[in-house]
C-alpha cells in the first residue's frame, strides 16, 4: 500500500497563497491527474511532497506517516517537466540514474540496476556512457523516469512531463508512464494542463483553480458530468472539442 | 579539452599562452642559473649604466639588475599565486555558504559579500598590511583577502544560477545531500567561469603585489620581487633609469600575459565558433537539387484574391560542416481571407518559413525563392523604405511567448503606438488614441487605463492580444501566427484563436497559423501544410486531416490524444526522431521512420503531387508493423 495523502496543506510564498488548504488523496497503485491552468499552484504541490517547498500548515502522509523529505530514503520521486533542465550536462546518463539508486550496493550491482532501468524505459543500455547532449527530448524524459525509478519510490510525482515534447514524442513516453504504472503497481501524480492527456493516463482527476481544488472524482465521471464552473470551462477549451 | 585546445587557434590566444608558459619556466628555473649571478656583490661597479657585462646596469651593492629581475620572477609570481588561491578558497567558500546554509542563513552571508565588494579594493589591502605587518606574508593576506569578496561573488551568482536547475532540485529529492550535490552537480558546471576568472585575477594580483612592495608595505629586503626592485631602482632613476625600466617591463609582461591568457581561454570556451563563420558560396552545388515545384494545384489565375505567393522557398544557413537548408523549396499561396495552417516537428522549418515570409531571418541566413510576393509586391528586392512600409502595414506578426515580444521599460500604449507613428506618419495623440482603439479591439477591458500600464502587468493572454492589437494598427492582409497559443493554459489559448478567427472574418484578413499541435491547427484553419524535413509533404483541406494521404499526417494525427482516444490501446507513436538539417538523407526525408517505406522512398524523393508528396499516399497502415518498427527503432 502507498497512499499519498495531502491534508489541508496550505503553502505561502511571501504574501501570495500558492496552495490554499488543499485536502487530496492518490489512491494506491492508481493515477491522479491533476489539471488547472498555470499558477493554480499543482506545481507547487507537486514541488511541496517531495521537499522542494516548504509546507506552511497542514501534512503530507504517505500511508499515514509523513513523507520523509531529509535522508537517504525518499519514497516520493518526482521527474520535472524540461528534460533540458533536469539531467546535469556533465555526467553521462548512466551516472544521473546511478546517483538515484540508495547506497549500500555494490558496484556491480549498481551497474545492473541503471542497465535494467534503462531497459524498462526502453533506451538501450549500451548508452550508459552517453551525456544528455546527445539525446533527444523524448529520450532525456526517458532517463529522468528511470532515475525517478531508481530511488524504488512508492509514489512518483509527473510535473507537466510531456509539456515541452514534440506531439509524436508525447504519445511514447505517456504510453511509457501508462506501462511502467501497470506493470510495477506505481502510485503517480500526475500534473498536466492538458485534459486530454489526463484522460488519457489517469484513473482520478482533480482540477486545482487558484491554489484551491475545485472538483476530484474519477477521470470519466468529472470528464462527463462536471460540477464545477471551471472545469466545464476548461473541457469546453479543448481544442476539437466544441460543438460547433 | 579539445575546447581548451581553441585558445591555441587564435594569435591573441596563441601568444598569451606562450607568454604565460614562458612566465613560468623562467619562475622556475631563473633561480637555479641565476641566484649567484643575482647576488655576486660588486662594490667597484655600484650604480653603474647598462653596459655588455650588466644589460641593466647594477644597484647600490653593485648587483646585476638583469640577473635579479630574472631570479625575481619565482617570488613575484609565488606571491601572486598564493593570493590568488587564498581569494579563490576564500571566495569560493564564501560564495557556496548560501547553497550549503539554506536561504536564511546564506541571506546574512550574501549581505557580507556584498558589503566587502563594495568595499575598495586596495583599501582593503592597506588595511590588511597594517593587521598583518608588513612584509611578504602580510601582502599575500591582504591581497588575498581583497581578492575574495568579488570571486565569492562571481561563485554565489553562478552557483545560483545552477542550483535552481532542475537536475539539482532532482538530486535532492533522489536524498543526494547539499554538499555531495555542491561537489557532483554545481561545481563542475561553473568551473570554466571560474578557472578563467581565476586567471584573470592572478594577473592583477601581481599588479597589485608591484604596487605593494612598491609603497614598501611588500617584500622587504634582503628577499626581492619585481616591485622590491622597482621601489630600490626608483631612487636612482635619474642615474640609471633601467634599473626601474627593466622590473616595471617584467611585470607589465607577465601582468599582460596572465590577463590575456585569462581572456583567451574565457572567449574560447565560451564563443561557439572561432575563426569566424564560413561565407556561403553563392551557389552551393550539391544544395541546389531544387525541388520539383508543384505547379498543378493553385497557380495564381486570379491574381487580385492572393495575399502572398510563395514559389521554391529555400532558407540556408552557414553551417560548420557546409550550408545547412532547413528550408528546402516549399511552395504556397495564401487568399485573402484564408486560414492556412503549418504543422510539422520541432526542426521542420515551419517557423523558418515564417521568418522567411516576413523578412526576419537573421543575417547570417539566405533567403531564396523563385517568388515571393505579398500583395503582388517583390519581396525579395533590396530593403527599402517602401518595403518596410508594406511590411509594417500589412502583415502582422504574433510569436510564442508575449514576454519577449514588448519592451518591458516602455508603456503598452506607446509601443503599440510606434509603428503607426513610423508607417503611417500618424501625429503622437492619432497613434495613442488608435493603439487604445486597437486594444479595445482585441478585448482589453478599460484600453484606456489599459495603455498607460507596462508589458509586466498584463496576464499572458492580454499580451498575446496585445501583440495582435499591434498587428492591427496598420490594415494587414495577412496575420502570420507563429505557435501563438503554446505559452498560454487552455483557457486563454481559446480566447486567442477566438480572436484570431473573428479578426479574419470581419476584415478578410489572411491567416498564416504555424503550430504542432495539428488540432488546433485543424479547428482554426482552412487548410494544413503538413511540414517534414523543411518541405511541404502534404497540403489538404482541415475538413480532410482525419482521411490525410501522408503516412506522416496519419502519424501525426494518431500521436495526439483527444477526449475520443480509445483507452485501452497505446497511443500510436512515430519511431525514430526527426531529421537533422544538416543532415537529411538521400530519397523521402521521412523514410527512416515511415512504415510504408520502400526501396524507391530511400533513393527518390517524391514531389508534391495532388496535395501529397508520398510514393504510398494513403495504402493501408498495420499496426502491427508499427509496433514492431517502434522496437527495432528504440533498440538500435
Amino acid at each position: 500500500m502507498s497512499e499519498l495523502r495531502f491534508d489541508n496543506v496550505t503553502v505561502r510564498y511571501g504574501s501570495t497563497t500558492a496552495v490554499d488548504d488543499v485536502s487530496l488523496t492518490v489512491p494506491s497503485g492508481q493515477v491522479l491527474g491533476l489539471v488547472g491552468e498555470s499558477g493554480s499552484g499543482k506545481s507547487t504541490l507537486a514541488r511541496a511532497a517531495v521537499g522542494l517547498a516548504p509546507v506552511d500548515s497542514g501534512t503530507i502522509l504517505l500511508d499515514g506517516k509523513p513523507v520523509p523529505t531529509r535522508g537517504r530514503r525518499r519514497p516520493l520521486q518526482m521527474v520535472f517537466q524540461d528534460p533540458y533542465s533536469s539531467l546535469d550536462p556533465r555526467m553521462s546518463i548512466g551516472e544521473s540514474v546511478a546517483e538515484a539508486i540508495p547506497p549500500g550496493s555494490s558496484r556491480a550491482e549498481r551497474r545492473a540496476e541503471v542497465e535494467r532501468l534503462l531497459e524498462l524505459v526502453h533506451l538501450d543500455p549500451d548508452r550508459v556512457a552517453m551525456r544528455p547532449a546527445g539525446l533527444s527530448g523524448g529520450q532525456r524524459q526517458r532517463v529522468a523516469l528511470a532515475r525517478a525509478l531508481a530511488g524504488k519510490p512508492e509514489v512518483i510525482v509527473a510535473d507537466e512531463i510531456t509539456s515541452a515534447l514534440d506531439v509524436s514524442i508525447q504519445g511514447a513516453v505517456l504510453n511509457l508512464v501508462r506501462e511502467l504504472q501497470r506493470e510495477l503497481g506505481l502510485t503517480i501524480l500526475f500534473i498536466s494542463h492538458n485534459l486530454a492527456v489526463v484522460r488519457y493516463v489517469a484513473s482520478h482527476v482533480a482540477v486545482m483553480h487558484h491554489g484551491r481544488i475545485v472538483e476530484q472524482g474519477p477521470t470519466g465521471q468529472v470528464l462527463s458530468e462536471p460540477d464545477h464552473d471551471y472545469t466545464r470551462t476548461l473541457l469546453a477549451a479543448i481544442p476539437g472539442n466544441r460543438s460547433i | 579539452m579539445r575546447r581548451w585546445m581553441r585558445v591555441l587557434r587564435t594569435p591573441l590566444g596563441l601568444t598569451a599562452t606562450l607568454l604565460t608558459v614562458g612566465v613560468l619556466v623562467m619562475a622556475v628555473i631563473a633561480p637555479i642559473l641565476w641566484t649567484d649571478d643575482a647576488d655576486a656583490i660588486d662594490t667597484s661597479n655600484i650604480l653603474a649604466p647598462p653596459s655588455s657585462e650588466h644589460w641593466a646596469g647594477t644597484d647600490n651593492l653593485g648587483r646585476d639588475i638583469f640577473y635579479r629581475t630574472l631570479v625575481a620572477t619565482r617570488l613575484s609570481v609565488e606571491l601572486a599565486l598564493s593570493a590568488t588561491v587564498i581569494a579563490v578558497v576564500v571566495g569560493l567558500v564564501l560564495g557556496t555558504a548560501s547553497f550549503l546554509l539554506g536561504r536564511r542563513a546564506g541571506r546574512f552571508v550574501n549581505a557580507g559579500i556584498n558589503i566587502a565588494v563594495a568595499f575598495p579594493g586596495i583599501l582593503l589591502a592597506l588595511f590588511f598590511a597594517v593587521i598583518f605587518g608588513v612584509g611578504a606574508t602580510g601582502a599575500v593576506l591582504a591581497i588575498g583577502m581583497a581578492g575574495a569578496p568579488a570571486f565569492g561573488r562571481l561563485t554565489q551568482t553562478l552557483v545560483a544560477g545552477i542550483a535552481s536547475r532542475d537536475f539539482v532540485a532532482a538530486a535532492r529529492v533522489a536524498g543526494v545531500g547539499r554538499f555531495r550535490s555542491l561537489f557532483r552537480h554545481v561545481l563542475p558546471n561553473i568551473a570554466e567561469p571560474l578557472v578563467v576568472n581565476a586567471t584573470i585575477s592572478a594577473g592583477s594580483a601581481l599588479l597589485a603585489f608591484a604596487g605593494l612592495s612598491f609603497l614598501g608595505l611588500g617584500v622587504q629586503q634582503p628577499k626581492y620581487d619585481w616591485g622590491r626592485l622597482l621601489y630600490d631602482g626608483i631612487s636612482s632613476i635619474y642615474v640609471n633609469p633601467w634599473a626601474a625600466l627593466v622590473p616595471g617591463t617584467a611585470v607589465i609582461v607577465a601582468g599582460l600575459a596572465f590577463n590575456l591568457f585569462g581572456e583567451s581561454v574565457a572567449k574560447a570556451l565560451g564563443v561557439g565558433v572561432v575563426g569566424g563563420i564560413p561565407e556561403l558560396p553563392s551557389v552551393s552545388a550539391h544544395l541546389e537539387d531544387v525541388a520539383p515545384v508543384d505547379a498543378s494545384r493553385r497557380p495564381a489565375e486570379d491574381v487580385d484574391d492572393v495575399v502572398l505567393d510563395v514559389r521554391n522557398l529555400r532558407v540556408t544557413f552557414p553551417g560548420p560542416r557546409g550550408p545547412i537548408r532547413p528550408v528546402r523549396g516549399i511552395s504556397f499561396a495564401v487568399r485573402r481571407g484564408e486560414a492556412v495552417g503549418v504543422v510539422g516537428e520541432s526542426g521542420s522549418g515551419k517557423s523558418l518559413t515564417a521568418l522567411a515570409v516576413s523578412r526576419l531571418v537573421d543575417d547570417s541566413g539566405r533567403v531564396e525563392a523563385d517568388r515571393l510576393d505579398l500583395l503582388g509586391t517583390d519581396l525579395r528586392a533590396a530593403d527599402s523604405k517602401a518595403q518596410r512600409q508594406l511590411l509594417g502595414t500589412s502583415m502582422a506578426m504574433v510569436f510564442q511567448d508575449p514576454m519577449t515580444s514588448f519592451n518591458p521599460t516602455q508603456r503598452m500604449g506607446g509601443q503599440l503606438a510606434e509603428s503607426a507613428r513610423h508607417h503611417q506618419g500618424l501625429s503622437k495623440k492619432d497613434a495613442l488614441s488608435r493603439a487604445v482603439d486597437r486594444l479595445r479591439s482585441v478585448r482589453i477591458t478599460e484600453p484606456e487605463k489599459r495603455a498607460h500600464q507596462y508589458p509586466h502587468e498584463f496576464s499572458g493572454g492580454m499580451r498575446q492580444r496585445a501583440m495582435i492589437g499591434m498587428g492591427l494598427m496598420g490594415t494587414p492582409a495577412l496575420i502570420v501566427a507563429d505557435e501563438p497559443t503554446t505559452a498560454l493554459d487552455v483557457t486563454v489559448q481559446q480566447q486567442v484563436l477566438d480572436l484570431l478567427a473573428s479578426i479574419r472574418e470581419a476584415d478578410d484578413v489572411a491567416l498564416i497559423l504555424i503550430s504542432h499541435d495539428v488540432t488546433v491547427v485543424g479547428e482554426v484553419c482552412d487548410r494544413v501544410l503538413v511540414m517534414y524535413a523543411g518541405r511541404i509533404v502534404e497540403d489538404l483541406p482541415a475538413g480532410e486531416l482525419s482521411a490525410a494521404q501522408h503516412p506522416y499526417t496519419r502519424a501525426l494525427m494518431a500521436a495526439v490524444p483527444d477526449m475520443h482516444t480509445d483507452l485501452d490501446e497505446p497511443l500510436a507513436v512515430i519511431p525514430g526522431r526527426p531529421v537533422d538539417p544538416s543532415d537529411v538523407p538521400q530519397g523521402c526525408a521521412y523514410a527512416a521512420r515511415c512504415p510504408l517505406a520502400s526501396a524507391r522512398c530511400r533513393t527518390e524523393e517524391p514531389a508534391l503531387v495532388d496535395g501529397v508528396a508520398c510514393w504510398h499516399a494513403g495504402e493501408p497502415i498495420d499496426i502491427e508493423v508499427v509496433d514492431r518498427e517502434l522496437e527495432e527503432v528504440e533498440a538500435s
